[in-house]
């Protein structure tokens, strides 16, 4: 095994006759290598996030017709890092009444929660945190550390606004986890396996031409769990302030804003992993292992970018809206797909490659366009309830 | 070594590094707190009353239906992992259970649970 297809195995048993050489039992040193693999990770993520702070100004500006950060470093690349100086030296407040401890601990998990889904993420074939069989209930359960420190910073702040935007954004996290819990279970059919790994490997064809339906589904529910706009209304600015970190300030403010980025790049990620191949990109991650995180971290940016476009194009919209959005539409429209996927996939099992393909792409673009059909003639209803029906014009000449 | 291990490791440095970043800023940061820097923050205003009150209890229906939706749906991902080897006869018998849920989903609709009121 070369260096460039596996550096890991090959750094950790360097590393392994290093320490057993002065004399630590051989446990005790694998789980020092694992701890610092982890760190290894965990801290180029940070590094990266910082950059994703630029990254994120930059595109806003271009979006609003600036040009953003360019005054620090070259194209102001340098930044951020002033950013952190700052906030590294901001006084650091808590409000009387505040429940000091869970008002400290929040921050710690808004951040640990992003952190910890990259230990299922494939980054190249031989290089990933843990292949965990379960790991799409993993990405589940490590979001719902995510919703429980919003509301315990919500809670804890002692504050109406806080509070407020908490519990909006709590209703928003957990109805948005239904469509998004069932869209996962259709790479789970496709690859038999709740895996990362698994997944990946098995897109010879990208997810998304069988599934372009749950693709979207996915990236609207991942947006929603981000608390983006539009889904925002938890912390809309221009009622709430900023919601639930309000009370916040220095770095526990930042570690809320550098957890939210890192978030959006996580889900950008999962996105590519699920739908569009991970690391798979016309057998370029054959090549090196380093090529193949290089393609995840292309297509994880992609999926961050298109979640910055949809933040920066589309207006907020109301909470019951939302809600009525996700019971009404995404929930029915999630199960009925899940249930044609499962049902196209079984009768379709000995078909040849390139029918299957089409009819499952077929399949999905009538059941959207069903869906939305549906839509259009209930909402014309409930219109008309309210104002009469239309009256048809009749063309003067 | 075991993945839970892994896992576990991940959880401590994920842990350490939000821990050491605030501890920094603890240690380089100002501390002179006034009376008036600790108030509530509310735009100036000064605060009435208590944030901890009794809240709309709409969310809590919310957060009831997405409990009964959650629990049921991860009955579904160990018929998902295995439906591949099943067959057809696993396949209805799951989407029987989703009509299920759905009917569970309806009645909620009907009831007008659903509503933001």
């Amino acid at each position: 095994m070369d260096f460039l297809q596996d550096p890991l195995k090959i750094a950790a048993d360097w590393l392994l006759g290093i320490f057993t050489g002065w004399g630590m039992p051989e446990i005790a040193a694998q789980v020092l290598i694992g701890f610092l693999g982890v760190l290894i990770l965990l801290s180029a993520l940070m590094v990266l996030d910082i950059f994703l702070v630029w990254v994120e100004r930059k595109v806003v500006s271009r979006f609003q017709d600036r040009i953003g950060p360019n005054r620090v470093g070259p194209f102001g690349l340098i930044q951020p890092l002033a950013d952190i100086i700052k906030l590294l030296i901001k006084e650091d407040t808590t409000p009387e009444g505040a429940d000091r401890v869970v008002y400290n601990i929040a921050p710690l998990l808004s951040m640990m929660s992003v952190l910890i889904l990259w230990a299922i993420v494939p980054l190249a074939p031989t290089m990933l945190g843990v292949d965990l069989n379960v790991g799409a209930l993993y990405l589940i359960a490590a979001g719902a550390i995510g919703t429980l420190s919003i509301i315990m910073a919500g809670w804890a702040s002692n504050n109406k606004y806080a509070l407020i935007g908490a519990f909006r954004q709590v209703a928003v996290m957990v109805s948005f986890e239904i469509p998004m819990l069932t869209v996962l279970l259709i790479p789970t059919i496709f690859a038999g396996s709740m895996g990362m790994s698994a997944i990946t490997q098995n897109q010879d064809i990208w997810y998304v031409w069988i599934t372009p339906l749950g693709a979207l589904i996915f990236l609207i529910a991942a947006i929603a769990e981000l608390g983006r706009a539009p889904f925002d209304m938890g912390e809309a600015e221009s009622e709430l302030v900023s919601g639930y970190n309000i009370e916040y300030s220095g770095m526990k403010f930042g570690m809320f804003y550098a957890g939210e980025l890192l978030h959006a790049f996580t889900f950008g990620g999962f996105w590519a992993i699920l739908f569009f191949g991970g690391y798979r990109f016309f057998g370029l991650e054959q090549v090196s292992a380093f090529l193949a995180v290089a393609v995840v971290v292309f297509k994880a940016m992609i999926g961050y970018w298109i979640i910055m476009w949809i933040k920066y194009t589309l207006l907020r919209i109301r909470i019951d809206h939302m809600l009525a959005f996700n019971w009404k539409f995404l929930t029915p429209l999630a199960f009925v797909l899940l249930m044609v996927t499962a049902l196209l996939n079984a009768l379709l099992a000995d078909a040849a490659s390139w029918f299957y393909i089409s009819i499952m792409f077929l399949s999905n673009v009538l059941l959207g366009w069903i869906s939305l059909e549906v839509a259009r003639v209930y909402s014309r209803r409930q219109r008309e309830k309210v104002e009469g029906p239309k009256v048809v014009e009749v063309a003067h000449h | 070594m075991s993945q839970w291990l892994y896992i576990g490791l991940f959880f401590v440095v994920g842990l350490i590094i939000p821990i050491g970043a605030i501890g920094v800023a603890w240690i380089l940061g100002p501390k002179k707190p006034n009376p008036i820097k600790q108030t509530t923050y509310e735009c100036g205003m000064e605060t009435v009353g208590d944030s901890w009150v009794q809240f709309k209890a709409q969310y809590y229906i919310f957060a009831l239906v997405f409990l009964i939706f959650d629990v049921e749906t991860v009955f579904l991902f160990p018929w998902a992992v295995k439906l591949g080897q099943l067959g057809l006869f696993a396949v209805i018998e799951g989407i029987i259970f989703i009509l299920i849920l759905i009917v569970g989903l309806v009645y909620t609709w009907r009831k007008g649970m659903l509503e933001w009121a």
